[in-house]
């Protein structure tokens, strides 16, 4: 019950890019098509799940015993850098139909906010799941990143597929590009937020 | 040497308008939506970026030439990740509440494009100085822009800006919500576009 | 290169144990601050406070003229809209909430957020007697809700009453514990 909690909380409720804006560059830089929004979307949900799984590790069993907390933000993204290269290259040699596919996106993704942002929230804020507050688990932080990553796939996806019909609408000139698309952002932000309440 | 000044302002000038990191290069994205709430919030959150930026290109000119080629991204995020961290224990211990308000999205400047484009964009071919004012232009200009949409969601969704309040109610809850975010800053970049682009 | 990044990494990593060490008292400091403005604002003026003390599940503290103890400042949290709401109540022996205040929360800005900036809200608990229910007016109490804000209200609400039923309960059971 409490990870089904978490899923439609991260994915509907808290919509990381919707209510919490992280990722929000990549969002707007690459959801021109559906075809490439879908491979971002893949590339992230990959990342931020294996990202956060490791942090959580280092941060539990390195940072916080040797009292290094504070070498959080530093130790965090050094390892989240080395994990995209990593992927990078064993995608390279074990899949590469898969690579094809996600390789250009994987180098955008170190600076991706969206990876810190929940390699960060995990390990510092409490949780209120299933009435009490507590720190998330290592099973419950990876679902948590895993569902936050979905959510971010589907508004990316659903932007993008509005946003393909966008382009082929007159828009007036200082409307056109991203000033339109943020406008577009907005109305779907309001229909999230009526998912508020539901949990 | 009037030639000299005007050049060095320039280089500052140039990220209020010109190259401004919100609406024309459109750049961190994430502080920009999240943090401006209120006016205050977004002039803090502008400023927060600003330090680490004018250190950080400062850092990264002086360090440009010593660094090998394939791993200089890997370098500037380390030094950039250490102005961060600087920043962060610094706010914790001199300004805690503005540290617990604008929460995450401190240690999120580490990602936060404005600073490593700036990096690779200008600092790594410039010398330290021109790099500094560099900094402190974009910087301002980023300032400038977080203010300008906190000011205009404080007014419309509380009634108030820098917490001074003429509208008596509530104001329009949604722009203080995710969806005001995003629409404040399309208007203001539609505005932007039609009288400040060149 | 490797040398270099790791040359670069190590010294990154020693400015900033120093520049740690050297915040780390400032930042303890503020910590401890903010504590005791948060404790000196919800309780009367007067009397000696004492350390932290634990009992149920609470951390508390109490100010006492002599032997009596004058009032309680309770640490009570309680679950809002965003995740948990902490705040320093400060309660008299008869369990009027003298006031209080929020020592965190992670509520929404421009909504549950006002329950730390929104004056009418903040000022009912002054004073608030005994006789009075700690309830929402709309779950019917005597507590007037943040507009649009209701979850924020009725946690903010329920840790307030739990922090009173606990001095009760101190009370009750014995005396000038």
């Amino acid at each position: 019950m409490e990870y089904f909690l978490i899923i439609i909380s991260s994915i509907f409720v808290n919509n990381i890019l919707l209510s919490q804006f992280l990722g929000i560059c990549p969002f707007l830089g690459v959801s021109n098509k559906l075809s490439t929004a879908t491979g971002m979307s893949g590339a992230v949900c990959f990342v931020i799940t294996l990202a956060t799984v490791v942090t959580y590790l280092v941060n539990q069993y390195l940072l916080l015993p040797f009292g290094l907390g504070f070498l959080q933000t530093i130790a965090f993204i050094l390892i989240i850098a080395a994990l995209v290269q990593m992927v990078e290259i064993v995608l390279k040699k074990i899949s590469p139909s898969l690579y094809q596919a996600l390789g250009i996106f994987l180098p955008l993704i170190t600076t991706n906010c969206a990876v810190l942002g929940v390699a960060i929230t995990v390990v510092t804020k409490e949780f209120t799941f299933g009435g009490e507050s507590h720190m998330l688990n290592l099973a419950e932080a990876t679902v948590y990143a895993l569902a936050t990553s979905l959510g971010y796939g589907l508004a990316m996806i659903l932007f993008a597929g509005l946003r393909e019909h966008l382009a082929m609408n007159d828009v007036p000139k200082a409307f056109k590009g991203l000033p339109i698309a943020l406008i577009t952002v907005s109305i779907m932000a309001m229909a999230f937020l009526g998912f508020t309440g539901i949990i | 040497m009037e030639d000299r000044i005007m050049s060095k302002l320039s280089l500052i000038t140039k990220g209020f308008i010109k190259d401004n990191p919100t609406f024309v290069l459109v750049l961190g994205m994430c502080p920009t939506l999240a943090t401006t709430t209120s006016a205050l919030n977004g002039l803090e959150m502008g400023l927060a970026t600003l330090f680490v930026l004018v250190l950080s290109n400062m850092a990264i000119s002086a360090l440009a030439p010593l660094v090998p080629d394939k791993v200089h991204i890997p370098v500037y995020i380390v030094v950039i990740a250490t102005f961060v961290t600087v920043l962060q224990l610094l706010m914790q211990a001199y300004v805690p509440s503005v540290y617990a308000q604008l929460g995450l999205f401190i240690p999120l400047i580490v990602v936060n494009c404005i600073v490593l484009g700036r990096a690779e964009a200008f600092a790594n071919k410039n010398g330290v100085i021109d790099s500094a004012l560099d900094g402190l232009g974009i910087g301002i200009g980023f300032t400038m822009s977080l203010t300008a949409i906190g000011v205009v969601r404080e007014i419309l969704g509380s009634g108030s800006v820098f917490g001074l309040k003429f509208i008596p109610g509530d104001g329009i809850l949604a722009f203080v919500m995710a969806p005001g975010a995003f629409m404040v800053l399309g208007y203001l970049m539609v505005l932007f576009n039609k009288y400040l682009k060149k | 290169m490797v040398l270099c990044l790791t040359l670069v990494c190590l010294f990154c990593g020693s400015i900033l144990g120093v520049i740690y060490a050297v915040t780390q008292k400032p930042i303890a400091q503020a910590a401890q601050k903010a504590l005791v403005e948060s404790i000196s604002k919800v309780l009367p003026e007067g009397g000696e406070l004492s350390d932290a003390q634990q009992s149920q599940g609470f951390e508390y503290y109490t100010l006492t003229d002599g032997e009596v103890v004058t009032a309680y400042a309770v640490k009570s949290s309680a679950i809002g809209f965003g995740g948990s709401l902490t705040l320093m109540v400060g309660v008299l022996p008869d369990g009027t909430v003298y006031n209080t205040s929020v020592l965190s929360h992670s509520e929404t800005p421009g909504l549950g957020a006002k329950c730390s900036t929104d004056k009418t809200f903040m000022e009912q608990w002054k004073n608030l007697g005994a006789d009075k229910s700690l309830k929402l007016k709309k779950d019917g109490g005597d507590i007037d809700a943040i507009t649009a804000s209701t979850i924020t209200s009725r946690a903010y609400t329920l840790a307030v009453s739990n922090a009173v039923e606990f001095v009760k309960s101190m009370n009750g059971g014995q005396n000038n514990e």
